[in-house]
């Protein structure tokens, strides 16, 4: 019962249909106002200085780590399995999901309890493992309101972030019959219900990881609901997937991370469980599984890493806090991007992971206002890379063996022209000037009162733009007069005046 | 002090007054001001949408005239032009020569009340504007520039100036360049907002130091029947926004 996502290429389509949608526009509102005024709050709480120093700490422990991630990754590796975990390596999404699907085989699994995790969602483990007969269960709350709902997250830490509770009252009504005028409260007791039932039967549990450590071969998962704890401990085997980028060096570095990561995303100071795991349970009469196996998986993030500019994007911790910071997002919400990493980081991100050909819209569903990198704690310059791949989209092409060769990038025949036109007339003063007396005598067409309203349909064909523009919003007409001719005519002589010359007196 | 002043192509063609204003601006704080005809667009246009090679030459173009005019400081009024300036390092690859004189310009390119405040040390300027005005920060003013009190300081200076915040001041307006027509309807569900909260304090003007995110919101408020006015922050400074009579909307 595993949703599937809009497509990617279409940001355009799907954001106007979000926009079209006022119920989901008040949730995003509402919820995203909530996160930015928590955040600030518990930044206050820090410190502002404070933070910022967090912050720099955070980043040179991440970039420190990328440039040796193999080093880091083999000590993780070898760490994790002296303390009797079974580490395993997925080069794709689909290497990771026919794995996984083996191992809970193996472990004679009908149904699997699963914590929230993006990397999971990124190679749609859910539908993989339903392809091959398991029953599949989303254990946090949001997560299986979206699977009961048949939809995908669209939010990396808040996956119903754009549903009302009305909505999910009603879902509930639906589904396990609840009473349709239930509050939160309820609503809540009737998942938990439910979801403890499949925790006493699950044979498997698998969980992300959002920190491994690679001195102890520990991972970190960090939750509020209890939900990992249960996953990680009650089915006699664990399995965590994490990213290869998901590897610190030191214990103590996860001090930093906890300090930033509940603060960067929900405003939490910290959240409500954080269960550091070491190799499955030592003592048979202990909590915790038998068996522990940990899957890496590359995914193409070894492309990212190749490259200079985009690794930085390898540094996200997953924290959210760049979603609810963009204007682009708030109004939108994650399903428009089409991707499992919606936001100005999805836009990063999927086009690396999908082929910049595909997800080519994305790298400019931004206005780069900068509000991303102001919030990101680990100072991505999201608005830097989105540029590049900008750049990417119109200039680049797939460099050979990639395995998006096939991918065409969008020809962009009308702008490509326009952007030619536009640097003929800028390069020169001569052609600047005259091409802006023409635009000046053209105007008269259309401008009222020094502004341009709405064009009809015929311009609106000739000229996209000023169609676009107008459509919603006058456009102010260009001056009777150019700065450069009052500045020929009037300007320049008062500062002559005022050096003692006179217009006709020419230069001392 | 002798000032190149770069008005910026959208100041020249669209809204000049504000070029005229940042003139009588920077000369009552003793600058001696000069403009170069020959520097056009900045370049941003086409290197935000991801055409470096046609930027290019405009970056050249621009470093050029700064070279040639032997100010000391190039002055513009617009963050983000001026962003753009601190930007042109990156068109060129490590070694080129051109990326030297690009970081040369960028260490001298101030936006208009960054230099007033942090380079001139001024922030009267005896202007007068009997009105009430909420200010908009700019993204690349505030983000890439970090204006955030110097505007305000300015501001607080103008005799009879009511300066009321609106929530969310350091929000995007939606204009984002080509962005505005690449997605309109988003560019348009983002200026609403702000649209909004410019409506919530009543102004007479909104003000802001781009007149590209001023186009943008002018254009909303106009559509939508707005009594409110926009007015770059120079025109302020220049004493040459008049009191407004707040006109009641039929």
């Amino acid at each position: 019962m595993s949703g599937s996502q809009l497509p990617v290429e279409r940001f355009d389509a799907n954001a106007r249909d979000a926009l079209g949608d006022p119920v989901l526009r008040g949730a995003l509102r509402r919820a995203t106002d909530l996160f930015g005024e928590r955040r600030r709050a518990a930044i206050d709480d820090v410190g502002a200085d404070d933070f910022e120093a967090l912050r720099d700490h955070a980043r040179a422990i991440k970039d420190a780590t990328l440039a040796h991630l193999d080093v880091h990754l083999e000590r993780f590796v070898a760490q994790a399995e002296a303390r009797g975990a079974k580490v395993h390596w997925a080069r794709t999404g689909d290497e990771a999901c026919e794995l996984l699907a083996g191992l809970c085989a193996g472990a004679g699994a009908k149904t699997v309890v699963k914590s929230k995790s993006m990397t999971t969602e990124e190679i749609e483990l859910g539908a993989a493992l339903e392809a091959h007969g398991l029953r599949s269960i989303e254990t946090d709350l949001g997560e299986w309101i979206i699977q009961q709902a048949g939809e995908v997250p669209s939010h990396i830490i808040v996956p119903a972030i754009h549903k009302t509770k009305a909505q999910i009252a009603a879902l509930f009504a639906d589904k396990l019959g609840t009473d349709p005028e239930a509050d939160e409260k309820a609503l809540t007791a009737a998942a938990r219900d439910v979801l403890r039932r499949e925790f006493a039967a699950a044979e498997v549990g698998i969980s992300g990881v959002n920190f491994a450590v690679a001195e102890t071969g520990s991972i970190l998962i960090l939750e509020n609901e209890g939900n990992a704890r249960f996953t990680t401990s009650l089915p006699k085997v664990h399995i965590a997937v994490m990213g290869i980028e998901k590897v610190v060096p030191r214990f103590e570095d996860l001090a930093v991370f906890l300090k930033l990561l509940p603060r960067s995303g929900t405003g939490q100071h910290l959240t409500s469980y954080q269960s550091i795991l070491t190799g499955p349970k030592q003592d048979p009469s202990a909590d915790g599984p038998e068996e522990l196996h940990i899957v890496v998986l590359d995914n193409g993030r070894s492309r990212f890493l190749d490259q200079a500019v985009t690794r930085a994007s390898l540094a996200c911790i997953r924290c959210g806090a760049c979603l609810n910071a963009c204007p682009v997002y708030q109004q939108v919400g994650g399903h428009a991007y089409g991707s499992v990493y919606p936001g100005p980081i999805g836009a990063v991100i999927t086009p690396q992971l999908v082929g910049v050909g595909k997800a080519s819209q994305l790298p400019y569903a931004s206005s780069l206002c900068g509000a991303c990198r102001e919030v990101c704690p680990v100072r991505i310059d999201i608005p830097a890379l989105l540029l590049h791949l900008r750049q990417e989209v119109t200039e680049g092409h797939e460099p050979s063996g990639s395995p998006f060769g096939a991918q065409r990038r969008p020809a962009k025949r009308g702008e490509r022209l326009g952007f030619r036109l536009w640097s003929f007339g800028v390069r020169g003063r001569l052609r600047y000037e005259w091409g802006s007396a023409l635009a000046r005598f053209g105007q008269r067409l259309v401008v009222r009162g020094g502004y341009v309203g709405k064009v009809g349909a015929l311009l609106s064909r000739l000229a996209p733009p000023l169609g676009a523009w107008t459509g919603t919003r006058d456009l102010r007409g260009l001056a009777p007069r150019s700065f450069r001719a009052r500045w020929r005519q009037e300007l320049r002589h008062q500062e002559l005046r005022r050096q003692g010359l006179t217009p006709s007196g020419g230069e001392r | 002090m002798r000032v190149a002043l770069y008005v910026t192509c959208l100041v020249d063609q669209v809204w000049p007054s504000v070029g005229e204003a940042a003139v009588r601006v920077l000369r009552s704080a003793g600058c001696e001001v000069d403009f170069d005809p020959r520097a056009t667009c900045c370049g941003q246009p086409a290197y935000n949408t991801g055409y470096h090679d046609q930027a290019r030459p405009q970056a050249r173009q621009w470093i050029e005239s700064f070279e040639h005019s032997g100010a000391e400081w190039a002055v513009l009024p617009s963050g983000s032009c001026a962003a753009m300036v601190h930007h042109y390092p990156r068109l060129f690859e490590r070694g080129d020569p051109w990326r030297g004189r690009a970081e040369a310009f960028a260490e001298r390119a101030k936006e208009l009340c960054g230099f007033l405040v942090d380079v001139l040390g001024v922030d009267d300027l005896g202007a007068r504007c009997p009105a009430r005005v909420t200010w908009h920060d700019a993204c690349h003013g505030l983000r890439e520039l970090g204006l955030r009190d110097e505007p305000r300081r300015l501001l607080g200076k103008v005799a009879d100036l009511e300066l009321i915040e609106m929530e969310g001041a350091d929000q995007c307006c939606g204009f984002g360049g080509t962005f505005s027509v690449k997605y309109p309807e988003l560019s348009t569900a983002i200026v609403d907002r702000k649209c909004e909260s410019v409506a919530a304090t009543d102004a007479d003007y909104v003000v802001s130091g781009d007149v590209s995110c001023l186009m943008q919101i002018e254009g909303r408020l106009r559509r939508i029947g707005s009594t409110t006015r926009a007015v770059h922050v120079a025109e302020v400074l220049a004493g040459m926004v008049p009191a407004r009579q707040q006109e009641t909307s039929a």
